[in-house]
């Protein structure tokens, strides 16, 4: 188990490795940082004195050296935009976005494992047949339009929730968070639907189609003749076995919701990193955008580390054999 | 009692209810082991599901009366059949690798069916299950209670099955071939182990299998099954011994024996399919002769070893090596059929790899015929010997690819091998081989999901000759077949083998055919040859104590049931 953690760690020490080359590669060429920094009247002279001084006339691998140290050192360099330290800039941003991740992801699983269940256990029923249909509308129609459509529903004709913004927030530490006010949960509600509704579809559908392979197999059906009460039949056997390949997907559509998270805080306005990023591609704030990547390549190895420790946990013949 | 009159089993589809089984009788009483035999397609399983209530669906029953005792098991709402699963009725299957949920550990899955039929504290279940554990045979059943299913072995696990069957003191257990996915010497426990709980604990089994010589060791009552309808039923020894029912006598006389060797497989109702060639399957016989201008090709083996680098458990240490063939040297004499025989994991198939060159082996020399046989990284692509070495596969179902047509299929190794440049000609070659295994020449346009297992396996035998090999492997090419089919292929094999000159090696775990099929024999034991020499001598007078062992496990009848052939 240590062993296998740490095989995992050094292979994501080398994806975080390979996303900072992009970053800085990105950094680097793409337009002259000089350039976008100084403005025409700073004069040739004093150009190539900066140049200098930033390092920029280095070979490039003491560069991507120095650009990593840095990093790791928390030093994320500073916006071309607002002239604030980028690292700054996206700690502001990270809770609104997780937190709309979190709350998509739990509406997602909290209705789509229970509708993927009853899906499978009753395929040829009417409510099973409707909420197929429902998922499938849910997943064929863009975020943006489901955005716009429940703006417009909940917002604007019912009034119920706001349209805009996080609402009321709280400060905890560093953390600006909208989970302890009332104002702040209906701010989080329309969006978190906007961002969950195409996971909800994806995991419920692959929950239905686990369990109704699982259903088939012969420890099910040992465990129906043995008259194992049908509810923990379900719910213990059956459930537990399709876990493997759904968290396999939604760990990867977890890393998926807060990079792509760009459309729905768009839409609802939502002071979170994807917006961030928008702001920056708008400006060619190239630093933001260089550790906006970085980031959410974080997240992603994160969430995989996580999901790859959750499979062993779930089962046991992963487990290294250590009495056998 | 369990009493069965008259059941018919449906199963709706667009054209009409089929039929699965119908006017099928049965009576079991405690204590008694009934065996349901029958090949595939016979309905014995749908007779089991009838029973404790799980048939597949859309299947449903369509007349007839299960009565188990008082209780009229048609008659219960879904809710009292569920509580009478477990309970009064238990069910054994065949697999045991997967018949058990990898996710838990066989106490909970003990004590979850304990405390659903009887209201009892969970150390108490817990007490009941290990002195089941241990009553059925399982050692320091206390520790070993806490295990995942894959920490055992396949018949402890089946042991482990058949504690879960039997944890709530049923009165009937269905037990569909809870043997044929385990090694004989596994089997003979299990089968003791089922005799010694029917005895002892008074439980009625319906034991359901293909196997005859099963049956024959521990059944006291037979019923034959036939296209779902039941042919003879009555005692054992009455049945097996003087049958009446002319299906009765095809399907006894399909199982090889053991005891001797006969010229050809007996066939049951069908006829000899690999005789009826006609003047089509020349072209293609022709042909393959044509190619034959080389004497026959033997094989040599020396000091072949094949290590397998063992799961890592920490960065530090080198993980350990499991040593699959350990200096395994042989020689397959020209033109002659070479037995290759042993349980699971005793290295036959890893060996069969190697051979192909789908494995590197780690130590060791191979030569077919007068050239040496490279190991699997230096084998070129192109290299002679992968064309004249062919293999057959074990399970027709997954061996050939089921988007391709048979023609396809068929004129694939004419083209690979640059034999046939012709399409047109190739396809002709392909129908007349087709012949030669006895198949009609509509056939090349269909796809493989179209053919019965038996019918595949000769067309993956049409696959291999077309080859023009010299030396052929077949790894377990009938264990997943019936008793007749088996006779079917076998006999075909023998048939090819002896008009083209081929080498065999045949690889199977059944003795009886071995001894049919071999000229010499191997018997191999955890990558090692325990004894190896002429078949006739080695099963007249077997020199190593483990081929006495297996002989003596095989299960045969006593040999006065069979009429003299």
């Amino acid at each position: 188990m240590v062993y296998f953690i740490i095989k995992r760690l050094i292979q994501s020490v080398f994806v975080m490795l390979a996303v900072a080359f992009l970053a800085f590669s990105l950094f680097r060429f793409v337009g002259d940082p000089i350039t976008q920094m100084t403005g025409v009247e700073t004069s040739v002279a004093d150009q190539e004195r900066l140049r200098e001084e930033l390092g920029l006339n280095d070979p490039f691998i003491t560069q991507f050296v120095r650009f990593t140290g840095d990093m790791l050192q928390g030093d994320f360099g500073f916006s071309y935009r607002t002239r604030q330290p980028v690292a700054e800039m996206i700690a502001d941003r990270i809770p609104a976005t997780l937190e709309l991740g979190i709350v998509a992801l739990l509406i997602s699983l909290v209705v789509g494992i229970p509708a993927g269940v009853y899906t499978a256990l009753r395929p040829r029923g009417v409510v099973s047949q409707t909420i197929l249909m429902t998922t499938l509308i849910g997943i064929s129609v863009p975020t943006f339009v489901i955005g716009i459509m429940l703006i417009f529903l909940f917002g604007v004709q019912l009034g119920w929730l706001p349209t805009f913004g996080r609402g009321g927030t709280v400060q905890i530490g560093g953390w600006e968070s909208s989970f302890f006010t009332v104002d702040g949960w209906r701010a989080l509600i329309l969006p978190a639907i906007t961002l969950g509704v195409y996971q909800l579809t994806l995991t419920m559908r692959l929950v239905r189609a686990e369990m109704m392979e699982v259903m088939r197999s012969d420890y099910i059906r040992f465990a129906t003749a043995r008259g194992v009460p049908m509810r923990r039949l379900y719910l213990k056997h059956a459930l537990a076995n399709t876990m493997v390949p759904v968290i396999t997907i939604i760990g990867l559509q977890f890393g998926g919701v807060i990079a792509f998270s760009i459309v729905t805080e768009s839409v609802f306005q939502w002071p979170g990193m994807g917006l961030l990023f928008l702001e920056s591609i708008r400006f060619v704030d190239i630093p933001v955008m260089g550790v906006y990547l970085v980031v959410i390549a974080f997240f992603f190895v994160l969430v995989n580390l996580i999901v790859d420790m959750l499979y062993v946990a779930i089962d046991p013949r992963l487990r290294v054999k250590d009495a056998a | 009692m369990l009493t069965i009159k008259d059941l018919a089993v449906k199963f709706p589809s667009r054209f009409g209810d089929v039929t699965a089984i119908e006017d099928v009788d049965l009576t079991i009483k405690p204590g008694e082991i009934h065996g349901l035999v029958g090949e595939s397609g016979a309905g014995k399983s749908t007779v089991g599901a009838a029973v404790i209530g799980l048939i597949s669906t859309p299947g449903y029953i369509a007349n007839g009366e299960i009565t188990l005792d008082d209780t009229d098991l048609r008659a219960l709402t879904a809710e009292q059949a569920h509580a009478v699963r477990g309970d009064r009725i238990s069910m054994i299957f065949q697999d045991p690798q997967t018949s058990l949920n990898p996710l838990m550990t066989v106490e909970d899955q003990l004590i979850e069916t304990i405390q659903t039929h009887s209201d009892v504290s969970h150390s108490e279940a817990h007490k009941r299950a290990v002195d089941l554990l241990e009553e059925i045979g399982i050692k320091n059943a206390a520790e070993r209670i806490k295990s995942y299913p894959h920490q055992f072995s396949g018949g402890m696990r089946q042991r482990v099955v058949i504690a879960l069957a039997l944890c709530t003191d049923p009165e009937l257990i269905i037990a569909d071939e809870p043997t044929t996915a385990l090694d004989v010497a596994v089997q003979q426990q299990v089968l003791d182990l089922l005799r010694e709980l029917a005895d002892r604990r008074n439980i009625a089994f319906l034991l359901i299998t293909h196997d005859i010589g099963v049956i024959a060791q521990i059944a006291d009552r037979v019923t034959v099954m036939r296209n779902g309808k039941v042919m003879e039923s009555g005692e054992t020894e009455q049945v097996l011994g003087a049958p009446t029912h002319p299906y009765t006598v095809a399907l006894m006389d399909a199982v090889p024996p053991l005891d001797r060797k006969i010229a050809r497989f007996r066939l049951p109702v069908e006829n000899d399919i690999a005789a009826q060639t006609t003047a089509k399957g020349a072209d293609a016989q022709k042909w393959l002769l044509d190619g034959e201008q080389t004497p026959a090709t033997g094989l040599t083996v020396k000091n072949l070893t094949m290590r397998f680098r063992g799961t890592r458990t920490s960065l530090w240490q080198k993980p350990d090596h499991f040593t699959a063939l350990d200096d395994v040297s042989f020689a397959v004499r020209p033109g002659t059929i070479m037995g290759l025989v042993g349980e699971s994991g005793s290295g036959k198939s890893t060996l069969a790899k190697v051979l192909t060159g789908l494995l590197n082996p780690s130590d060791g020399t191979m030569t077919l015929g007068d050239a040496p046989l490279p190991p699997a990284k230096q084998r070129s692509r192109h290299h002679p010997s992968r064309r004249l070495m062919q293999m057959v596969f074990q399970d027709p179902y997954s061996s050939l690819n089921s988007r391709h047509k048979i023609g396809a299929i068929l004129s694939e190794p004419l083209w690979l091998y640059g034999l046939v440049t012709d399409a047109d000609e190739r396809r002709a070659l392909a129908i007349s081989m087709l012949d030669l295994v006895g198949m009609p020449a509509d056939v090349i346009d269909k796809y493989p999901h179209q053919f019965s297992g038996g019918q595949r396996q000769r067309i993956a035998v049409a696959r291999a000759i077309l080859a023009r090999p010299k030396f052929l492997i077949c790894d377990e090419p009938t264990s997943a077949l019936d008793v007749s089919i088996q006779a079917q292929v076998l006999n075909l094999l023998k048939d090819l083998q002896a008009t083209f000159g081929l080498t065999i090696l045949f690889i199977t775990h059944n003795m009886s055919v071995a001894r049919q099929m071999a000229d010499d024999m191997i018997v191999l034991r955890n990558g090692k040859i325990e004894e190896t020499g002429a078949s006739e001598t080695l099963f007249t007078t077997p020199k190593a104590p483990y081929t006495q062992t297996l002989l003596d496990l095989t299960p045969k009848m006593p040999s006065e049931w069979r009429r003299a052939g």
